[in-house]
């Protein structure tokens, strides 16, 4: 019954959302209050329907009734109570769900906190977000709907792949989609500012904060997965270059260029047509993200339930909403502000350089992740591109961002001299020298002296564009909070980068097969096995590891690893101990053996890898600081001089 | 003009991804087709001493059978070789890949032993030199030993009489 | 599954460093490993052989070393795996006919997008009469 009432619920989604897209859009056309105002309560009538559709269904889990199909294949009544909570987005139905749940999240915050917005505008953007409704709840009633039944209901369900019984299955997903659909009302918006003809800095400003939302939504979301791939799998990779990895790293990038092309949209009037694609490109990125996921058209190490039909329905809404709205644009583009003259050598430019750069690198995630593609459907070769390749192509790009990223904030907006900046470059260049001649003899490593020193002189950088203009006698003033969202998102990239430069360059592993007794050297640490047990748990069988580490004769700690056997899907999966801290982390994993011969243990030093999810924790928490700082009137005043 | 750029770029990327949509992202590459068949020393399933090599592949056209006393799917199409066998239309060489000898023995000793002779392999040392990914996995060598034709996954009644029996025909007729 | 695992057993057990002692068996691991790295266990995807624990990664594991041992360069070994399983065994694509757009792309973007911007912004000052700014915005 509760299925039944969630079911309807939905259908009843789709008509609201139908309306929602119809009536404000004509009422925009014909200039009709009443009309356009009805976007507001259509948005809100469609997030109630859709927050009582997710409830039931995860009732289903909960209750687990099993007639519920999806709750028989993905839960398990003996399954801990917060697991068969995750569980209900652990699967393609339940996700898309919740995917649709946040874009109705987004269209109700939308007609909740921007009442300040020109009428004509706000109706149009929720009728495109009506319009994204009507194309995804459609998408689910069709292709996936999470309320089927199945007769005779099994008596009790298939439980959830193993992989996902975690935590991070709760936290993971619906923040990266917050993020990901977060950029569906940068869309809607985009296309409605377009549908009017007009992109000016008011729009820009309306746009800054649903941007700056998704954007830090999504750097959790993706730093929160890389955690999760990191511990879970066990082979102590933060990131793979795995497509699934990519295509959420893109609209991430993208989302990167937006908020900075805004900062030059508000601020000069400049780029109108840039930002506007970036807003609509950040989206449709998102969308490419989901159809791969979902379609199964590349290959990846991240299991999901694969189904081309959904593939194809995936790609024609991609069609219909960014091919409409690049049509719109194509449209739209003479009549659009066009005013590209700018000064090389200002913030302007240097921002500009930002999208630049950025854009750079989104092509070139891009290229890696669907050349394989592109040229199996052209020519039917198939290659790999794996992460050598981004090692040789994105990692390049990105230093020419950094080694701008670090000079521009110093330079004035309306255009300033390279005098300002000599001192800074004569401070950076004897930092070099020295951090690359330590790295080098301490280190074996130029290019990890190299990439320090990026990461150095970026922090110098965010730091000293900091204190010139809060110097250090104003500090306890109170500053705005854009700048402490500045200087934190910067010092964020810099930990970020001294982390993944270190890891790549320092982190030692090795693997071994011993008996209990004995020991591993890595990296001046010992990993001694004290002890094997065998055992078995509610749902699964396992072989559990005691590896004591230490350092120079002294214990750091005693970790715990398992590998387990999983009869009901027949699978077995490693779980390493893991010591984390924050200049080395260590974690060892236990593989295959046997008393007589010893056991596999593959023991791993990782220094500052800890940093790299600080440092995404740090821009996401900048985001959020800005975001504060949109609403202080203090902004306000500075905004309208 | 400049605004249709980014719709065309678009455009050009939806094409692909409609093309891949319609590919199998799984599906590999037959690198060894036409090649001649790679040299090896292994031994044989039933006696550990003989040596299996090269030489015994040539001569005569030969189907190779990539399978294992593990793998499931061998079990489906199992009943399609020992038909295949009593036909004796083609030498049927077994690659028992992966496996423990006592186990293969047993399987073959239930499900019936269609192979002429099999080659033990335990380590993949053949299989990575035919670039074997999946079993069960089938080739046809011709007369000079050269591999002629990759087959992926079971080999239904279906496909041996509409492909795989012509082909060896043809290739005897060489 | 008891195959299974004797077969992840017979693999470790001929990987494991107590299985070779010859002088050089740590330098042989070290390069047995690179190439393990730039290779893509083919069943599994998208991971190298060296971080998968599949039975025929582990294998390739075993056939790498042993060509090591005989003797075998580095290239040697990729070229041997290159030819039964195609480029798609590489993680880090040629540079060859079929990848010039993969390798070039980047770069020409990169250069061409630079040089606009050197071209493009003009190095007068902007009309626009804004106040002298005092924070970062």
């Amino acid at each position: 019954m509760i299925a039944e009432i969630g079911h309807f619920c939905l259908i009843a989604a789709l008509f609201t959302a139908i309306a929602q897209c119809m009536i404000p859009l004509y009422g925009a056309a014909n200039n009709k209050s009443d009309f356009m105002s009805f976007g507001d309560y259509a948005a809100r009538v469609q997030f109630y329907l859709l927050i009582a559709c997710f409830t039931a269904l995860t009732y289903s889990f909960l209750s687990s009734d099993f007639s519920v199909k999806l709750a028989a294949s993905h839960s398990h009544s003996l399954k801990p109570l917060i697991y068969k909570i995750s569980g209900v987005w652990g699967n393609h139905e339940g996700s898309i769900l919740l995917w649709m749940v946040m874009l109705g999240l987004y269209g109700f915050l939308f007609s909740v906190f921007s009442k300040r917005l020109p009428p004509v505008l706000r109706a149009r953007t929720l009728a495109i977000q009506g319009l994204l409704g009507v194309g995804f709840i459609s998408f689910i009633l069709f292709t996936s709907n999470p309320f089927e039944r199945i007769f005779p209901a099994p008596i009790d369900g298939n439980g959830l792949n193993p992989l996902l019984q975690d935590p991070g299955l709760a936290i993971h997903p619906p923040l990266l989609y917050m993020g990901y659909v977060g950029y569906s009302l940068a869309f809607s918006m985009a296309v409605a500012a377009l549908i009017s003809g007009k992109i000016d800095r008011d729009w820009a400003r309306a746009l800054k904060p649903w941007s700056l939302l998704s954007w830090s939504f999504l750097t959790l979301g993706i730093a929160m997965g890389s955690l999760w791939a990191y511990y879970e799998l066990g082979w102590g990779g933060w990131w793979m270059w795995d497509p699934v990895e990519n295509v959420s790293f893109m609209p991430w990038l993208i989302g990167t260029a937006l908020l900075h092309s805004i900062l030059v949209m508000e601020r000069k009037q400049n780029l109108a047509h840039w930002t506007v694609l970036l807003a609509i490109t950040a989206f449709s990125l998102s969308l490419v993200g989901t159809f791969v996921v979902r379609s199964g058209v590349l290959v990846s190490v991240h299991a999901f339930a694969v189904d081309p039909e959904r593939g194809v329905y995936i790609l024609a809404l991609l069609l219909l909403s960014t091919g409409g709205a690049l049509g719109l644009y194509a449209l739209r583009s003479k009549t659009l502000v066009r005013r590209a003259e700018f000064d090389r050598l200002s913030r302007e430019g240097g921002l500009v350089l930002n999208n630049l750069l950025l854009a750079t690198a989104t092509a070139t995630v891009f290229l890696g992740t669907f050349y394989p593609l592109i040229m199996d459907a052209f020519t039917g070769d198939k290659i790999s591109v794996g992460a050598p390749y981004f090692d040789l192509t994105f990692a390049p790009i990105m230093s020419v961002l950094i080694v701008f990223m670090g000079a521009a904030p110093l330079l004035k907006w309306q255009g300033d001299s390279l005098k300002t900046l000599k001192r800074f470059a004569i401070i950076s260049l004897i930092g070099a020298v020295i951090i690359i001649t330590f790295a080098a003899m301490f280190g074996n490593s130029v290019l990890g002296g190299l990439g320090l020193t990026l990461a150095a002189y970026l922090a110098y950088g965010a730091i000293k564009a900091f204190l010139k203009r809060r110097p250090i006698g104003q500090l306890a003033r109170p500053a705005k909070y854009n700048l402490y969202a500045f200087f934190t998102a910067h010092l964020g990239m810099a930990v970020l980068t001294a982390g993944a430069v270190i890891m790549s360059v320092w982190a030692d592993d090795t693997i071994g097969r011993i008996k209990p007794n004995e020991t591993l050297n890595v990296a001046g640490y010992s990993f001694t096995l004290n002890s094997i047990k065998t055992g078995q748990n509610q749902n699964y069988g396992f072989r559990r590891g005691e590896v004591s580490v230490k350092k120079r004769g002294k214990l750091v700690d005693t970790l715990q690893t398992e590998q387990r056997f999983y009869p009901v899907r027949d699978m077995i999966t490693t779980e390493a101990g893991f010591h984390f801290a924050p200049f080395s982390t260590v974690f060892a994993a236990l593989g295959e053996g046997n008393p007589e011969d010893g056991y596999i243990v593959r023991a791993n030093y990782h220094p500052a890898v800890t940093w790299i999810w600080l440092g995404a924790l740090l821009m996401a928490l900048a985001g959020f600081l800005s975001l504060l700082g949109l609403r202080t009137p203090s902004h306000k005043e500075v905004a309208s001089s | 003009m400049r605004g249709l750029i980014p719709l065309i770029v678009f455009g050009v990327i939806a094409i692909a991804l409609a093309i891949g949509l319609t590919n199998d992202p799984r599906r590999m590459e037959d690198m060894l087709i036409d090649q001649p068949f790679p040299e090896f020393s292994l031994p044989t399933l039933y006696e550990p001493e003989t040596q299996h090599s090269k030489s015994d592949i040539q001569n005569q056209v030969s189907l190779i059978n990539v399978f294992g006393s593990w793998c499931v799917t061998c079990i489906v199409e199992h009943p399609v070789l020992m038909n295949i066998a009593e036909t004796e239309t083609v030498r049927l060489i077994g690659h028992n890949w992966r496996d423990e000898r006592d186990k293969a023995i047993t399987w073959l000793a239930r499900q019936g032993n269609p192979y002429d002779s099999i080659i033990f392999d335990p380590d993949s040392t053949l299989a990575i030199s035919l670039g074997v990914t999946a079993a069960p996995e089938t080739f046809i060598t011709d007369k000079q030993g050269r591999i002629r034709y990759k087959h992926s996954g079971d080999i239904t009644e279906k496909d041996w009489e509409t492909v795989l029996k012509p082909l060896i025909e043809s290739l005897q007729a060489e | 599954m008891r195959s299974f695992f004797s077969c992840l057993f017979v693999a470790f057990f001929l990987l494991g460093p107590s299985a070779f002692s010859q002088v050089n068996g740590a330098e042989l691991d070290a390069r047995a490993r690179e190439i393990g790295q730039s290779l893509r266990c083919v069943v599994c995807q998208n991971q190298s052989i060296d971080e998968s624990d599949a039975p025929l990664a582990q294998d390739m594991r075993k056939l790498v070393k042993k060509r090591l041992i005989a003797g075998d360069s580095n290239a040697d070994v990729i070229a041997f795996m290159r030819e039964t399983y195609g480029d798609y065994v590489l993680l880090k694509p040629p540079v060859q006919r079929n990848t010039y757009p993969l390798w070039g792309l980047p770069f020409l973007i990169l250069i061409v997008g630079l040089t606009w911007f050197f071209i493009s912004g003009s190095k007068k000052r902007s009309q626009t009469t804004d106040k002298e700014e005092t924070s970062i915005k």
